[in-house]
């Protein structure tokens, strides 16, 4: 009896805990994202060129410190070192780039070696350039491509102008982005269209924040 | 006939102990102190949430979006330092719903300790002023003197946020120590059955019960102990859950009390927020560092009293468990005993999570 108490207590704890960890901070870094997707001649997907801007305050913060020789810019060199520990602290978090080819994962090798940093001294923003080359090429005839943090400290969203290009891409190749906030327009819609007591069974809300891009080469 | 009221009372207080902890929890979550689970992050990105919490989420962001062009406006304009107090006040508030600010490891330490309504608010906000204090010494000891870089920094923090969660385990190891024994002395001498009796029928007793006045409960429940306290005379050891090492509420609240409080003050407010370390740096940058210090202090009154009003329901929950269990006698006792034992666990579990990354709380990393 009294290790029903104990178990009642351990459950609970057991409950808590779990519970904790299902809330999340608020985003501290906002990053513009630009994407190119690279083909290569025979059509096969290489690559993810990315191009990311970071908001001005985290873009200032991580500026801190660093000797420049003109005084609120910094050029590629003088950002050689932080661009290396953007890039490699990137790696923990998959640089936030998830991909599938035909429905299935495929995964990223670590970045090319010519990634940089830009600074854009009217701004105060930096841009990180760097490219995640496939671990084999794919030839897709539908490819995928999410760019989100799933722990939400950092916000990424596409640009405005032309977010996503392609590469030499086969012509046929037609693209496709949806943005969080268009995506959870679509949904609302497509919830209000369903009758009250149906629930659609491909609808799965979570996924639809993520920032995707979709191309299709039938 | 004793056995059937020993098992009605035994699951009164199962329920008792898994409603409260399953509360607290919900409020700890509600205001939560995380991030994922070390769950893979090829999972599909979890959905921003939606409610109440979200849209405390949504306002954060949005106030903090707000913060460098305030920051950047008060150059030319002082009226806009205004508008970056008032912003920082409200985004204090909203924030301390975000991790890192001990609201858990608070509320959890204040059902374990059956601490007052007075020391709980004190507590928050002398740990939310801490934090406010530990990262403008960062800020302006690292950037501002020796301008070192953002990794150096993050790097600083990391020292004292292991240091900061070492003491949350140690607060925690040090409760469960005292609560456990208490729970275990109390169950022992439930499980005599001459003190099932005695707990079962209340009576008066001299000076034992002096005893416990002075040392259990400095507030109005103490004249219900009374009746709780009878298995003390048959077993003298029960004394052991007597606190007799641990300070008690009204120990706490005498001038030796607060340094234990202290404790928790430091293990709690020592780890500064990430966000008042980027909006310090960036207004450094823009010449403006004791704008960004105003900030930083007036965010952590806000956070203070968001922590604050979660303590106060902490406290509240424990005041009413006390009074549900009052009203049980003996196993009553025994449920504020394992309560009190389920914070204290809670607070290591805590602690070891945040120390070993399981919890993610603001990232200082290089991105």
């Amino acid at each position: 009896m009294i290790r029903r108490i104990f178990f009642c207590g351990l459950a609970a704890c057991a409950g808590l805990v779990t519970a904790i960890s299902a809330a999340q901070a608020h985003p501290h870094i906002w990053v513009t994202v630009k994407s190119e997707l690279v083909y290569a001649p025979d059509g096969t997907v290489t690559g993810v060129r990315h191009a990311w801007t970071f908001d001005d305050m985290f873009s200032v913060f991580a500026t801190q410190g660093i000797e420049s020789k003109k005084k609120g810019e910094f050029t590629r060199e003088e950002l050689a070192p932080l661009a290396e520990v953007n890039v490699t602290s990137l790696k923990e978090y998959d640089f936030f780039t998830f991909a599938k080819a035909n429905g299935k994962k495929i995964e990223f090798n670590d970045p090319s070696a010519d990634y940089y940093l830009d600074f854009d001294p009217k701004d105060t923003v930096l841009t990180l350039h760097f490219t995640l080359p496939l671990k084999t090429p794919v030839k897709a005839k539908e490819l995928a491509l999410e760019v989100y943090d799933r722990e939400f400290f950092v916000d990424f969203s596409f640009a405005e102008k032309d977010p996503v290009k392609l590469v030499g891409a086969p012509a046929h190749c037609k693209l496709s982005i949806a943005r969080p906030q268009e995506m959870s327009a679509a949904l609302t819609q497509q919830f209000s269209q369903m009758p009250a007591d149906q629930r659609d069974p491909s609808v799965t809300i979570g996924t639809e924040f993520a920032n995707k891009i979709s191309v299709k080469c039938p | 006939m004793r056995s059937v009221g020993a098992r009605r009372s035994i699951a009164d207080v199962a329920l008792l102990v898994a409603i409260l902890l399953l509360a607290a929890g919900l409020i700890d979550n509600a205001f939560a102190q995380a991030g994922p689970f070390g769950a893979p992050r090829t999972q599909a990105p979890a959905a921003p949430v939606g409610g109440v919490l979200g849209w405390v989420f949504a306002k954060q962001a949005e106030f903090y979006r707000q913060f460098s062009g305030l920051i950047r406006a008060s150059k030319a304009d002082g009226s806009a330092a205004w508008s970056l107090l008032g912003l920082s006040f409200l985004y204090g508030i909203f924030h301390a719903a975000g991790p890192g600010h001990g609201k858990a490891v608070i509320s959890s330490y204040i059902v374990a300790n059956d601490e007052t309504w007075t020391r709980g608010v004190v507590l928050s906000f002398a740990s939310a002023l801490l934090q406010a204090l530990v990262a403008v010494v960062v800020v302006g000891i690292a950037a501002a003197l020796l301008s070192a870089t953002a990794a150096t920094m993050g790097r600083a923090v990391n020292v004292i946020e292991i240091v900061s969660y070492s003491l949350i385990i140690l607060i925690g190891v040090r409760l469960l120590w005292v609560k456990g024994r208490a729970f275990v002395a109390l169950l022992r001498t439930l499980h005599r059955p001459a003190a099932v009796g005695a707990a079962v029928t209340p009576h008066h007793h001299g000076d034992l019960h002096h005893h416990h006045h002075d040392h259990d409960h400095g507030d109005g429940h103490a004249h219900h102990h009374h009746d709780h306290h009878h298995h003390h005379d048959a077993h003298d050891d029960a004394s052991a859950w007597g606190h007799a090492h641990a300070p008690e509420p009204e120990e706490l609240s005498g001038p030796g009390g607060w340094r234990r409080g202290l404790s928790a003050i430091v293990a709690v407010g020592l780890r500064p927020c990430s966000g008042a370390i980027l909006v310090l740096v960036f207004a450094l940058a823009q010449g403006l560092f004791w704008t960004g210090v105003a900030s930083t202090f007036v965010m952590a009154v806000g956070t203070a009293i968001t922590v604050a009003a979660i303590a106060s329901i902490a406290v509240a929950a424990r005041a009413w468990a006390q009074q549900v269990a009052d009203a049980r006698s003996g196993y009553g006792m025994l449920a504020m005993r394992g309560i009190e034992v389920g914070a204290a666990v809670v607070i290591i579990a805590f602690g070891a999570l945040l120390l070993t990354g399981y919890i993610v709380t603001e990232r200082m990393v290089g991105i």
